[in-house]
């Protein structure tokens, strides 16, 4: 562990807070905007590859206690399942639906399925570009 | 109802039942008294049958199998499939008896002997009675299945497991040829039935298939039946136990062959395609084995050459009686057709004379333990009855009276003779030569059948030279035998009984143009002073006096190189197919990807350019194109000049430097085209992309790290540039040939339809997620892929290290 990483460290804590909500960001807002669930998961794998970088692996390990094979499998099973809940509503497999809602906060809001699968595409894009990247790591 | 089919399966039958029974009588009771009578039951049941068909009657009978197909198993008796039916049965009633007293019940795998001797007798059964031409394929091939195993039946010999890999290339050749000429025998006459396609006679000799199909099946005809030149799987077959020599190689499956050719002879008969090929591939056969037979040292050898000119021999007369077909009715078709009766005559009289004659050879072999000329002799005092039977056999075989043997072989003089006077087929011009031939094949028949009687039993007995104390064999050895011999002798003296019954109906099942009336020949075996006559006694003496001096000449054997024997070019055409094949595989399988590569992109190259070539599809429009406009010529400058930098960079390290600027190129490309979703995922993976190259590059052997450029090849170079070109003329064809609107304007729907406005998003997890959810399953696959090769390689080389 290098200790002259005062600055790279410093500027990550501030950094990875920016890098997370772009992501969160991009993810929610690619219903309507460029982004969505691929680019979205990406950059959340980006910002984690940055605090592997500024910190040690298991430093980071220790604080995100998470082992990101599970979160691709996670993110599999999530995409299916909700492919799977409109075959019990009598529709196709896959079959995506939405509406809108007013909600206490947000106000008239679209709420649409097509997240949900949409947040298993992150899930599964950041659990395996982290496992890529933390295996390939790990071995050297 | 007829029990017709039954007695096909029920040799199959008995055949699944046999291994229990073998279980449970096993060593007490030999199993062949059990096996004995299947074909006793349908040899019973078939004569009841001979009153019936004698008065012109036929039977048959349908049992569905694939009826939508129009396959059905039909079975149909006449003639002669009667008389195949009577042989098949009754020498295989007297093989099976013979057999018990043979083969050891102690030392033997009967249950094995016998189940494959039981499917063998089915297949044969089913083969003579089939109507279905595809149904008789099938039986076909079973038979030479089962004879492949019969043959390889002692497995631990070398010589055995040749002799069965032998037999089984060639005839399962010939199977499928003759398989390929039925196959084109029904796209003639739209029918798998026989009887059907007899009836159609018109649409085949009149069809442009007719010689293809005709060379075919006879391909199949002639291997099975060990004509020349597939003559060479016989004398190998004799590996096999020699009631198996007697019953397959003998009695009946070679006659598989003789059966196909007199079955289709109403097809293709009367064509002098047909006529020359059958007689002149017969005449051939027959001298063939008749001079090879006399040089062969083991007694079954002999046998096996003296069956391949016999069957020559009945195949020349099916062949020279085909003629009668040209004629149609009259005197002159009932002259020629007398040459298929004496075929069919010689048919059933060769079954008992070498059937007896097998089984007195497999008598010595067992009571000397040898076979071999050389060592036997003076046997006559010590084995009697095997003597007179040897003798019976023999003279039968060479023509001489008091046995069967004469009367077949004065018809066959009486058929040359007459057929060397045919005036149509050319046989004004060759005619005279068959006869010739015919004579000369006769001699040496007589040659070998002297060598066979007097080489084993009469001069000097030398006991030290044989492995067992020779006696003479138990009785139930013998019966069979000798009933085969007692036929040879009655078949002499009554000759009309067999003709009337037997013979002529199965005349009008070959010639079914003729009436019986007109072919009401009685076969005498005197028949005054005539040229059959004095052919016969020039064979006594010429034989006699060769047989003589027979250490004068028996050199001239010699004078043939032992390379051009046929076996010799078999041997060689097995070695040299193996060698081949295995130098071009060698030559194209290099092992090296690049090689490999180089035939795909040469077939792409090759099949896409001439695909563009001949169907003109190469066109330029330039109406539809858009402006190009100044940013996209310069990405597009940029790109070319670092796809270069790729090729040609010196260090790797540059090449993927430079990929990585193509890379953000294109994504520069996707902005200016208006794609940011893909352009934003673009440069991320790029970026990772670029990022695991590094990785890789990091981590090469430090031994083989040289800087170098990538070596030029004239051949990848041109193959590269093909593709390339061939990739740019497409995607310009296609752009051309645009058919239908796009469905792009649905998805422009898309806020109201998924309520999103991104619509390459809404594309991706609403309109077709279902490719969204399997690309993240590759994604994930992909991940756990890269965890397990580099997680798992240790567990892998632990040991080792």
């Amino acid at each position: 562990m290098n200790p002259n990483d005062v600055i790279l460290r410093s500027v990550t804590k501030v950094a990875i807070v920016i890098i997370l909500t772009f992501s969160i960001y991009l993810f929610f807002g690619g219903h309507h905007n460029p982004g969505g669930g691929f680019i979205g998961g990406l950059s959340v794998a980006a910002g984690l590859v940055l605090l592997y970088l500024a910190f040690d692996i298991e430093t980071v390990r220790k604080n995100i206690p998470v082992d990101f094979k599970k979160v691709a499998g996670l993110g599999v099973l999530l995409a299916v399942l909700t492919g799977m809940t409109s075959i019990f509503a009598g529709k196709p497999f896959l079959n995506q639906t939405f509406g809108y809602f007013n909600l206490p906060v947000f106000g008239k809001t679209e709420l649409a399925t097509a997240v949900l699968f949409d947040v298993g595409v992150a899930l599964a894009v950041i659990g395996t570009a982290v496992t890529i990247i933390l295996s390939i790591s790990e071995d050297g | 109802m007829s029990l017709l089919p039954f007695m096909i399966f029920l040799p199959f039958i008995f055949a699944i039942l046999t291994p229990f029974i073998y279980k449970m009588v096993t060593p007490r009771i030999h199993t062949g008294w059990f096996v004995v009578i299947v074909p006793l039951t349908v040899f019973l049941y078939l004569l009841q049958y001979i009153p019936v068909i004698s008065n012109g009657n036929t039977i048959s009978q349908s049992l569905p199998w694939v009826p939508s197909l129009n396959i059905n198993l039909t079975t149909y008796l006449d003639g002669l499939a009667l008389i195949f039916g009577l042989l098949i049965s009754g020498v295989g009633a007297l093989v099976v008896l013979y057999s018990i007293y043979y083969m050891s019940r102690e030392r033997e795998a009967l249950h094995n002997f016998y189940v494959y001797m039981l499917l063998f007798m089915g297949a044969m059964l089913g083969l003579v009675f089939s109507d279905n031409i595809l149904v008789l394929y099938v039986f076909w091939e079973l038979t030479s299945i089962s004879s492949f195993l019969l043959i390889a039946y002692w497995y631990q010999r070398k010589n055995s497991r040749y002799g069965a890999l032998k037999s089984m290339l060639i005839t399962i050749f010939g199977g499928l040829a003759m398989l390929s000429g039925l196959i084109m025998l029904s796209m003639m006459t739209d029918t798998y039935s026989i009887r059907e396609i007899l009836s159609k006679v018109h649409a085949v000799t009149e069809h442009s298939l007719f010689p293809p199909a005709m060379i075919l099946l006879l391909l199949g005809a002639f291997t099975k039946s060990a004509q020349f030149p597939f003559s060479i799987w016989l004398p190998d077959a004799m590996e096999a136990p020699t009631p198996i020599s007697a019953y397959l190689h003998s009695a009946t499956m070679v006659k598989a062959g003789i059966y196909l050719v007199a079955r289709f002879t109403p097809v293709f008969g009367g064509s002098s395609e047909w006529f020359w090929i059958v007689s002149g591939v017969g005449i051939i056969t027959l001298i063939y084995g008749s001079i090879n037979a006399v040089n062969q040292k083991d007694l079954k050898a002999l046998l096996a050459y003296s069956t391949i000119s016999q069957l020559g021999l009945i195949m020349s007369l099916l062949g020279l009686g085909s003629a009668s077909m040209y004629f149609g009715h009259g005197d002159e078709s009932t002259v020629y057709a007398f040459a298929v009766l004496a075929a069919l005559f010689h048919l059933i009289n060769h079954s008992t004379f070498k059937g007896s004659l097998f089984m007195v050879i497999g008598i010595i072999d067992h009571e000397t333990g040898t076979r071999d000329i050389r060592k036997l002799g003076g046997l006559m005092s010590l084995m009697p009855i095997s003597f007179t039977l040897t003798i019976i056999g023999s003279f039968s075989m060479a023509g001489l009276p008091p046995f069967n043997g004469y009367l077949s072989k004065e018809m066959f003089f009486t058929s040359v003779l007459t057929a060397a006077e045919n005036p149509v087929f050319g046989m004004k011009t060759f005619g005279m030569i068959i006869p010739w031939v015919a004579w000369i094949a006769s001699v040496f028949t007589f040659i070998y059948c002297m060598i066979l009687v007097f080489k084993t039993f009469t001069g000097k007995h030398r006991p030290e030279k044989i492995d067992k104390v020779a006696h003479e064999a138990p009785i139930g050895m013998l019966i069979p035998p000798i009933i085969l011999a007692v036929l040879v002798i009655v078949i002499f003296f009554f000759p009309n009984v067999v003709s009337k019954n037997i013979l002529q109906p199965a005349l009008m099942a070959v010639l079914p143009g003729l009436s019986l009336s007109e072919m009401d020949v009685t076969i005498k075996p005197w028949h005054g002073w005539n040229m059959e006559l004095y052919m016969t006694i020039g064979v006594i003496i010429v034989g006699s006096i060769m047989y003589k001096f027979i250490k004068r000449w028996m050199f001239l054997y010699d004078v043939l190189p032992k390379s051009l024997s046929l076996n010799h070019l078999y041997n060689r055409l097995l070695e040299g197919s193996e060698r081949a094949s295995l130098k071009v595989t060698n030559r194209y399988m290099t092992g090296s990807i690049r090689d490999y590569l180089v035939y795909i992109f040469g077939f792409f190259i090759l099949v896409l350019g001439s695909s563009l070539l001949f169907s003109k599809g190469f066109t330029m429009q330039y109406a539809n194109n858009a402006e190009v406009s100044i940013y996209e010529g310069v990405l597009i400058i940029a790109m070319v000049i670092s796809a270069f930098a790729v090729l040609l960079s010196k260090s790797r390290l540059t090449a993927i430097i430079a990929l990585g600027s193509l890379g953000y190129l294109v994504s520069l490309f996707f902005i200016i085209f208006r794609a940011p979703d893909l352009a934003l995922t673009q440069i991320v993976v790029e970026t990772v992309t670029a990022a695991l190259f590094l990785l890789c590059f990091y981590h090469l052997p430090e031994l083989r790290k040289e800087v170098s450029r990538i070596s030029f090849k004239m051949t990848n170079f041109i193959i590269s540039l093909g593709v390339g070109v061939i990739v740019t003329l497409l995607a310009m064809s296609a752009n051309n040939h645009r058919l239908f609107a796009s469905i792009s304007g649905f998805f422009e729907d898309s806020y109201t339809l998924a309520g999103a406005k991104n619509i390459v998003n809404a594309i991706l997890v609403d309109f077709r997620g279902l490719d969204t959810m399997l690309e993240i399953l590759v994604l994930s696959i992909a991940g756990l892929g890269v965890y397990t090769l580099i997680k798992l390689q240790l567990a892998g080389r632990g040991p080792k290290e």
